[in-house]
This record gives C-alpha cells, sequence and structure tokens, in this order.
C-alpha cells in the first residue's frame, strides 16, 4: 500500500477531476451510489447513531415522567404508540415514532462529574488514569472496517467537549468532527482551483522526496504519505455529498429544525444511508442546575422534531431494520427539585431510548421510585451490558478482548446482554 | 464559518482597540533585535565533560555490543532545529538562524543551547509539558484548581532554575491556597465531584516522581510487577491527613486514613508506610512532608532515573524507557553497570539537581548529535539502529509544536515575549484552537501516536493554514515573495523560515523553472504561496528528525 510517487500525477490528476466535479458540477451528477440503501438482508451493513444529550437531561422531563407528584415537575405525560409506555408531553412528534424503539428507565452509573460520566457513558468503562477507553463507535470501526467508504467511519457532529476518542486503539479512531454540520463542510475540499491545487501536489512530491532520502524506512512507517492520499481521496469523494443538505427538499430541512442539531440528525441519516458505521450527534444544554423545566423545553423543541423525523426517514427507507439508534446522555438528574427550580446530577436510574437494528423494540425496562425515596431504580441496566447488547446485535463479539498498551487484556465490553432487548 | 475558530479575533478586539496606538509607538521605537544579545557564558568544568564522555561511552560500547554503526553527524542547522522544538516549542526564525551562523568560536551548539535555556520561552514550554506529566490537561473545577496559576508558577521555577528536588517536595507538601500558592493545585487537581481523590494523587506522584504504574496496585496486587495493594494503601496514607477547606490546602493531625476492604466492606486504618527504603523516611515532619523526603532522597534512585527519563523524552521526544513512567526497578549497581539512566541521575544528584545542566549534558552527548539519514535501507538494521540511540528517531511533532512552527514560519522575526502584542495574542488564541481541533494528546503526550486524515486536512486546507499561507505585507509569504532578490535567494530564504535548511538542487530547479514562467508579481506570490503550502504539508515538516 506504499508507492513512493504516492502523489503520481496520475492519481492527482484524477482526483482533481473529481474536486472540479464536486465543487462546480455536482448538480449535473445522478444521484450518487448508496451503498448501504441499495443492500438488503444480511448484506447490508449495520450503523449506529447515537444522540448525545450533553449534560445530563432529567429522565422525569423526558422518557420516565412521575406527573403529579412532588417529584413531578409542572410537566404532564402524554400517550405514545407504545402500548403503555408514557412519555413527557413536551416530545408529541417522537410519541407518534417510538414503535420498534425500547425504552431504559433504570440506567445506573457511578460517575457523577460530566467529564468522567461521559467517559464511561461513552467507553462502557469507567475512567482511570493508565488506560484511555475507545468509545463504543470507535469500537464499532475498528472491528467492522468498512474499506469501500472514501469518508471517516466514525463521525461525531456538533459541539462537545468530549467527542467520542479512539483510547488506546489510536487517535486514527477517533471520531472525526464536524462542528457545524449541514452548513459547513470545513476542511474536507480544498477551496482552491485545481490548477493550482495540482501545482501544490506536484510540490510536495519534490519536497517529501528529498526527505526520504536515507529515510525511505522510516518515512515509511510514519505514514504520513498514506494518511495525506487518503485524506486527498476523501477531498475528492463524492460520497462527501452526504454531508451536504442543500439537496434534500426544503419540507425534509425542516422537519428535523433548522437548528445544529437538527441538520447534524439529517447528515446522520445521509451517512447511514453512504454506509458510515458509527455517527454521533451531539445535543448540549442539558445541565439544568437552575430553571430545569423552561430549560428542558428549550431542548425539547430542538430534539422532538428531530428525533422523530430522523426516526420516520429510517423507517421509510427500510434502514431502521440495520441501523441501531441510541438516545442518551452522561447521566440523569435528581428527583428533587433545588430552590432554584433546577434538577443536579443524578447517576441512578436515568433513561434512555434505543432501538432499531433489530433489537427488540416497544419494551419498557425499569422503573423509578415516583417518590424519588429509592434511589435505586428496579431492573438496573448497567451501561457496559447496554453495549454488549448493541455488539452483539452488530455481530461483533462482545467478550474478544485486546490487548492494552500495558499488556492488559480486555474485553470489548465488560457487561452481559441485556435479555429483554435481544 | 466556525464559531470557535473567530474566538480569537473577537477576544483580540478589546486589545485592539487599547493597544493599537500603544503599541503601535512601543513597535516602531524598539528594536528589531533582542535587547540583550550577550554571549551566554558556560560555567561548568570537568565533572560536566566526565558526564557526557561517560554517556558517549556507554552509547560508543553498546553500538559495538550490538553490532550497529552510529549515523552520521547531522549538519549544525539540523541541530539548531531540533534544539528549538525541544525547548522553545517552534523552529527557530531566520532572524536566529542568521544570528547562529553569526556565531564566532568553539562550541557553538553549546553557547546556543545555553541561550535557549535563559530564554524565557524555555521555561513557559517546558512548564506546560511538566504541568501535562503533573495534573493533565483538564481545566477541572475552577473554583478549586487553577491550571494556568500552577503553570505559572512552574514557569517562574524553571526559569529561576529551582533545584528540581526541591520543585518536587514543594508540590507534594504544599500548603495554602490554589491561588496564592499555585504548587498546590498539584493537591486540589485530584478533587472530582467535590472529594479529593488521594488515590489519584498517590497514582500521580509514583508516575510522575518515581516513573513507576502503581494504579493497578489501587484495586488488587500488580499482575506482572511487584506492587502489593498495601504499598498503595501505605502510599496513599501518607495524603490521608490532606484537607481542602476554605482557607486552602492543610495538615489535619486529626485525621487517619480508611478503606473500605473490598471483600468484607469493612473499614479499616491504614497506618502510612513506604514500600521500600524505610530508612530515608524522616522522623519529623507532616506526612506530606515525609513523604515529600523519601520521594526525593539521594538513596531513592528511581527519582533521579525518572527524572532523567523524562528529560531525555522531551529532548529526543521519545523517552529512553517507553513508556515514560514505567521504568524498571534500578538495578544494584555493585553487580552490574550503570545504565544511561544511572549516569544522568548520578549527575543530575551530585549536582543540584540542575534541569538545564542535565539538557546540556544530553545536548552534549553523541546520540543528539546524530543524523536522521542512513545508507542503510534494512528494515532490521534501521530497527536496531534507532533502538539503540545510533539513528536519530523521526517523532511526529506536538500539536502545539506544529502550531509553534506554523507561526513562527510565518515571521521572519523572532515570536518570543518580546513580540508585539498582536503576535503573541495571535500565538495564544490560535495555539488553543488548533491544539483542540488537532487532537490534545493530554498527560501521555510521550506516546507515538498515528497522525490522523483530519489532521492532514487541517494542515492542508484549514482556515489557520489559509490565513498563514496567504501573502500579506506583513507575514513571511508576502515579504519573501515581493524582496527584490534572485529566485534561487527567493527559494533558499523559503526552506530556511519553513525547513530550517537549503534546498536541495532538485527542489532548487523545480521552483526556480515556476519562478522562471511567472510574468507578474502576483505570480509570483501565488508561486510562493503554493510553495509555502507544500513546505507546511512535507512530512520534513511535522516531523522531528
Amino acid at each position: 500500500m506504499f508507492d513512493s510517487n504516492f502523489l503520481s500525477n496520475k492519481i492527482s490528476r484524477r482526483d482533481l477531476c473529481k474536486v472540479a466535479m464536486g465543487s462546480t458540477l455536482s448538480f449535473m451528477l445522478p444521484g450518487f451510489d448508496l451503498i448501504a440503501a441499495q443492500k438488503r438482508g444480511p448484506e447490508r451493513r449495520k450503523s449506529v447513531i447515537i444522540l448525545w444529550m450533553g449534560g445530563g437531561p432529567s429522565q422525569l422531563e423526558t422518557w420516565d415522567p412521575h406527573p403529579g407528584t412532588v417529584i413531578g415537575g409542572p410537566g404532564t405525560a402524554i400517550k405514545t404508540v407504545v402500548p403503555g409506555l408514557q412519555i413527557s408531553d413536551m416530545y408529541p412528534l417522537l410519541a407518534e415514532q417510538l414503535d420498534s424503539m425500547s425504552v431504559i428507565r433504570s440506567m445506573v452509573s457511578k460517575e457523577g462529574d460530566h467529564e468522567r460520566g461521559t467517559r464511561y457513558l461513552k467507553t462502557g468503562y469507567r475512567p482511570e488514569p493508565t488506560t484511555v477507553y475507545p468509545a463504543l463507535g470507535a469500537i464499532i470501526t475498528h472491528q467492522a472496517p468498512a474499506s469501500d467508504l472514501e469518508i471517516p467511519q466514525h463521525i461525531s457532529m456538533g459541539n462537545t467537549q468530549f467527542p467520542a476518542r479512539g483510547g488506546y486503539l489510536g487517535g486514527h479512531l477517533d471520531a472525526f468532527r464536524v462542528q457545524d454540520p449541514g452548513n459547513n463542510i470545513g476542511n474536507m475540499r480544498a477551496g482552491i482551483e485545481p490548477p493550482r491545487q495540482n501545482r501544490r501536489l506536484d510540490n510536495l512530491n519534490v519536497v517529501s522526496q528529498a526527505f526520504q532520502k536515507g529515510r525511505m524506512i522510516q518515512t515509511r512507517k510514519t505514514l504520513h504519505q498514506s494518511t495525506i492520499d487518503r485524506a486527498l481521496t476523501m477531498m475528492s469523494s463524492e460520497q462527501l455529498n452526504a454531508f451536504e443538505i442543500e439537496k434534500e427538499p426544503e419540507s425534509v430541512r425542516k422537519a428535523y429544525g433548522d437548528s445544529s442539531f437538527g441538520r447534524g440528525c439529517l447528515v446522520a441519516r445521509r451517512l447511514v444511508e453512504q454506509g458510515v458505521h458509527s455517527i454521533e450527534v451531539n445535543l448540549s444544554g442539558w445541565d439544568s442546575h437552575a430553571n430545569n423545566f423552561t430549560g428542558h423545553q428549550t431542548q425539547a423543541a430542538l430534539l422532538d422534531p428531530a428525533f422523530s423525523s430522523l426516526l420516520k426517514d429510517l423507517k421509510a427507507r427500510d434502514l431502521l431494520d440495520s441501523t441501531i439508534v441510541l438516545c442518551i446522555g452522561e447521566f440523569g438528574r435528581t428527583p428533587k427539585i433545588n430552590p432554584l427550580e433546577g434538577r443536579d446530577h443524578w447517576p441512578t436510574g436515568f433513561s434512555c431510548i434505543v432501538g432499531g437494528g433489530g433489537l427488540k423494540g416497544n419494551v419498557v425496562i425499569g422503573e423509578t421510585d415516583p417518590t424519588g425515596k429509592e434511589k435505586k431504580p428496579t431492573e438496573p441496566v448497567q451501561i457496559q451490558d447496554l453495549y454488549a447488547t448493541i455488539l452483539q446485535k452488530l455481530n461483533i463479539d462482545y467478550q474478544k478482548e485486546l490487548i492494552s498498551p500495558i499488556g492488559r487484556p480486555l474485553a470489548l465490553s465488560e457487561g452481559s446482554p441485556i435479555a429483554k432487548l435481544i | 464559518m466556525k464559531p470557535s475558530s473567530h474566538n480569537w479575533k473577537i477576544a483580540c478586539l478589546p486589545f485592539f482597540v487599547v493597544g493599537l496606538v500603544v503599541s503601535l509607538v512601543a513597535w516602531a521605537s524598539s528594536s528589531p533585535i533582542n535587547s540583550s544579545p550577550q554571549t551566554p557564558a558556560l560555567t561548568e568544568g570537568n565533572s560536566f565533560s566526565n558526564t557526557v564522555s561517560q554517556v558517549d561511552q556507554f552509547f560508543v560500547k553498546q553500538w559495538s555490543e550490538k553490532e550497529t554503526a552510529p549515523s552520521e553527524i547531522a549538519d549544525d542547522l539540523i541541530l539548531l532545529r531540533r534544539l528549538s522544538l525541544a525547548l522553545h516549542g517552534t523552529i527557530p526564525s531566520l532572524e536566529e538562524i542568521r544570528e547562529f551562523e553569526n556565531m564566532q568560536g568553539e562550541n557553538r551548539i553549546e553557547r546556543w543551547t545555553q541561550k535557549l535555556l535563559e530564554d524565557r520561552r524555555f521555561a513557559d514550554y517546558f512548564s506546560e509539558r511538566l504541568t501535562r506529566a503533573y495534573v493533565g490537561v483538564s481545566q477541572g473545577q475552577f473554583v478549586i484548581f487553577r491550571r494556568d496559576r500552577f503553570k505559572a508558577w512552574l514557569s517562574e521555577q524553571i526559569q529561576a532554575n529551582t533545584p528540581y528536588d526541591e520543585l518536587v517536595r514543594k508540590l507534594i507538601a504544599g500548603e495554602g491556597l490554589w491561588t496564592g500558592d499555585p504548587e498546590t493545585n498539584y493537591i486540589t487537581q485530584a478533587v472530582s465531584d467535590g472529594n479529593l481523590d488521594r488515590n489519584k494523587l498517590t497514582g500521580s506522584t509514583v508516575r510522575a516522581f518515581l516513573g513507576q504504574r502503581i494504579d493497578c496496585a489501587q484495586c488488587h496486587d500488580h499482575p506482572f510487577d511487584h506492587w502489593k495493594q498495601t504499598d498503595f494503601e501505605g502510599l496513599t496514607a501518607f495524603y490521608g491527613q490532606v484537607e481542602i477547606q476554605v482557607l486552602g490546602v492543610r495538615q489535619n493531625k486529626k485525621l487517619t486514613y480508611e478503606v473500605e476492604d473490598r471483600e468484607t466492606l469493612k473499614k479499616r486504618t491504614v497506618s502510612p508506610q513506604v514500600p521500600f527504603l524505610n530508612e530515608c523516611l524522616p522522623q519529623e515532619g507532616t506526612l506530606r512532608e515525609k513523604l515529600a523526603a523519601w520521594v526525593t532522597h539521594p538513596q531513592n534512585r528511581r527519582f533521579e532515573r525518572a527524572s532523567a527519563n523524562r528529560i531525555w523524552g522531551l529532548l529526543f521526544g521519545v523517552p529512553y524507557i517507553n513508556p515514560v513512567d514505567d521504568l524498571p526497578a534500578p538495578t544494584d549497581l555493585s553487580q552490574s553497570p550503570p545504565d544511561l539512566l544511572d549516569i544522568l541521575g548520578q549527575d543530575f544528584r551530585e549536582n543540584g539537581y540542575d534541569i538545564k545542566r542535565m539538557i546540556q549534558i544530553i545536548v552534549g552527548s553523541k546520540p543528539f548529535h546524530l543524523s536522521s539519514t542512513s545508507a542503510n535501507d534494512e528494515p532490521v538494521q534501521i530497527e536496531r539502529a534507532t533502538g539503540n540511540w545510533a539513528l536519530f528517531p523521526l517523532v511526529r511533532l506536538r500539536p502545539e509544536q506544529i502550531i509553534g512552527s506554523m507561526l513562527q514560519a510565518s515571521s521572519l522575526k523572532t515570536i518570543d515575549q518580546n513580540s508585539n502584542i498582536f503576535m503573541r495574542g495571535r500565538r495564544f488564541f490560535s495555539e488553543i484552537d488548533f491544539v483542540r481541533e488537532y487532537g490534545d494528546l493530554g498527560s501521555d503526550e510521550l506516546d507515538d501516536f498515528p497522525g490522523t486524515i483530519p489532521q492532514a486536512l487541517l494542515r492542508m486546507n484549514g482556515e489557520f493554514a489559509r490565513d498563514n499561507g496567504s501573502a500579506s505585507p506583513l507575514n513571511s509569504v508576502g515579504r519573501i515573495a515581493r524582496f527584490d532578490i534572485s529566485n534561487e535567494k527567493r527559494i533558499e530564504t523559503c526552506f530556511l523560515v519553513c525547513l530550517t535548511r537549503l534546498p536541495t538542487s532538485l527542489e532548487s530547479e523545480h521552483f526556480v523553472k515556476q519562478y522562471q514562467a511567472a510574468s507578474n508579481q502576483n505570480q509570483r506570490i501565488k508561486i510562493t504561496e503554493d510553495l509555502f503550502w507544500a513546505l507546511y504539508n512535507s512530512p520534513e515538516f511535522s516531523w522531528n528528525h
């Protein structure tokens, strides 16, 4: 795979033609190849979309309402299409789309700090100083690489302080970050006319060859060239269109909502159609130590249209069967309402929505105490159990051990699958 | 547009309004040359050269035993680049290259190193490196942890050349408020969720200062080392009387250290106990003072060896023993000859734990002077030569070094504390943004890590790269393009500014042809921009070599 003429004219010219087509003539091209969308059955690649609720949403104002109780707050609950499942009345659109999804109301963690909680919830391992654990998305990408993709297989959209990382599996498995999804393709295209880009690559070839002299073996080991090569392939790839939502009908864009999160969910759907494995869409702003109720209304106005449109679209395209969707944050919020009308951090008994990809739907797991006195929920679910479930559904052996850099064998997940979801 | 990448511009606005007149006047009246050009004096005697030759003999013996021949001696300009990257986190400026070229007499590299060590940029850069090792990169809980204060304090200590053992004792035993006595942030970094995590303190103390990973022993006996869980608990008990209250970090003699037994779930009291060298534990002082004295005790060879390994790592980019904090136990010197860390460690101990002296010794020794090129292209032999320091390793630059180098290359003058406020402001904010986007290495910064596609994209297409690589009347691209000099000289200047070397004849020919085809100034500017782009994106730019 190493070619000393890595930037040979032949390759770069072909790539540049693609750049030209991609940037100027793209409107004339036929619809691009949707790798995942064309396949059916076991052949089809499975994807995971994680809607990350940064800051920790209140279970009581989302999927585990206790209206009319001391801890319930001012909100009410509404029925959903899932028999017996009620969620907060702030999610009327989602209530219509929850068929084939499940709700876990008994997630338990031991980390009440944002950073530690996020690291635990994103990796399934509690953080410790000597090992940086990989996020679920990195594990999936590592275990099931997609060689036909020219764009990254692990993508994180929207602003977040703690994006999904590759950990000990390596920085190349860090989520590829798109800060402003749907609006700004960022560094992914050259932003310069093809003739000049060609001259630049020519120059780079000359300078790189001078450096290689006497360092042939060492420079190969650096992978500098192959990394640039892959970046150039990506810059000219038609698959990049997945990041652009202008061609989506206005009604669709409107349905997801014109927010970073809404656009991110729409891009996520397009990425799944393209065959991207792991996608994270971030919605932060849940840390409601004060004014919990108005804060959650603002958040719901972003989450409800985007999440429901995503589920609706995936179903309409027959993609939900191959796509696991998980909506979760680093912890929940206290049943007790503090004097500032806020709720504080609550790592025991918080909620998530998960489903799709062949997981059993319409299941509700666990109950929390409506008086808020009992900390522990019934049927507690550990984060590692949830990840073992997801990995198993993706046909990845969750018990498989990898050797960490300090020589310690580590299972992909230390949990065991949740029987009710399999 | 990404809002985050404009933060520095917005944040600079007040600076701009208030500082404009003042700075312009100051700028116009300031001398372009550093105001203290006195030649640094070298103050060392026989013991210094003895240690250097001891290190050299150690390697010469090793190379002959392992049948690997050292590579050639690298060019002075390459050493200049290595030194600036290791000590200041940037490449040398054209101004510095010219100054070095004008230096007369013997020991130019040694005197140049001395100059770099006295420069404030050294203290600032090294304090960030060491801060990472001591307290990590997390900004933590702002109310009681002030990383910025800690780093500034450390920088002052390095600038004053505080003996390293004394510095470490201040960290472990410091008392007071995290703002007024910034060394106490070493303790408060371990607070999470409102509780002081004493286990974390023990883990980081042993890793940072003794180069041992004891963390596993927090829960169980170390699987393949000699650490026992009781060792960990005994050490942690030295932190058992620390208390954090309104008045800051304090010792409270009434406190005892208790752990919950994992089997019986009963609490039991643990008394302070060191795992070895009990005789080095003083009778007097608070528990933390005792621990500090034990960690830094001259007989505790782990301390000097861990220090030597870390400093070697900061100079070469890879520690002598990797990972930097997982060293084997010291050997019995009456049974086996000293290894490199023993030699460096002994000199460190006998000469007041002087970091700058240790740096000079490493810089003065053979491995630092060797070229990274080899006539050999057998993978096995290259591997062996690199493993035995007979070939200078190729090491990927840290994100801060990349951004520092790009900024420096965009200016012909040295960017340092004497630079104008815009330049320094730009450096400050660009660095934060760029490092975040490039991917921060955290405290595991001496680990090997592969380059990523986002990094390549950021260097090729990123906003910062675009700003820096577009000609303006003030930046180096614009100035070099407009200079009234021959095309050969123009190319030469570009190469010196970006890669600290002259172009090869092939390279020169390639670019001369482009300039010759240019019919006007505008085209010349574009050619220079594209030349800079190639230099910024070359492997040579982002690797130490």
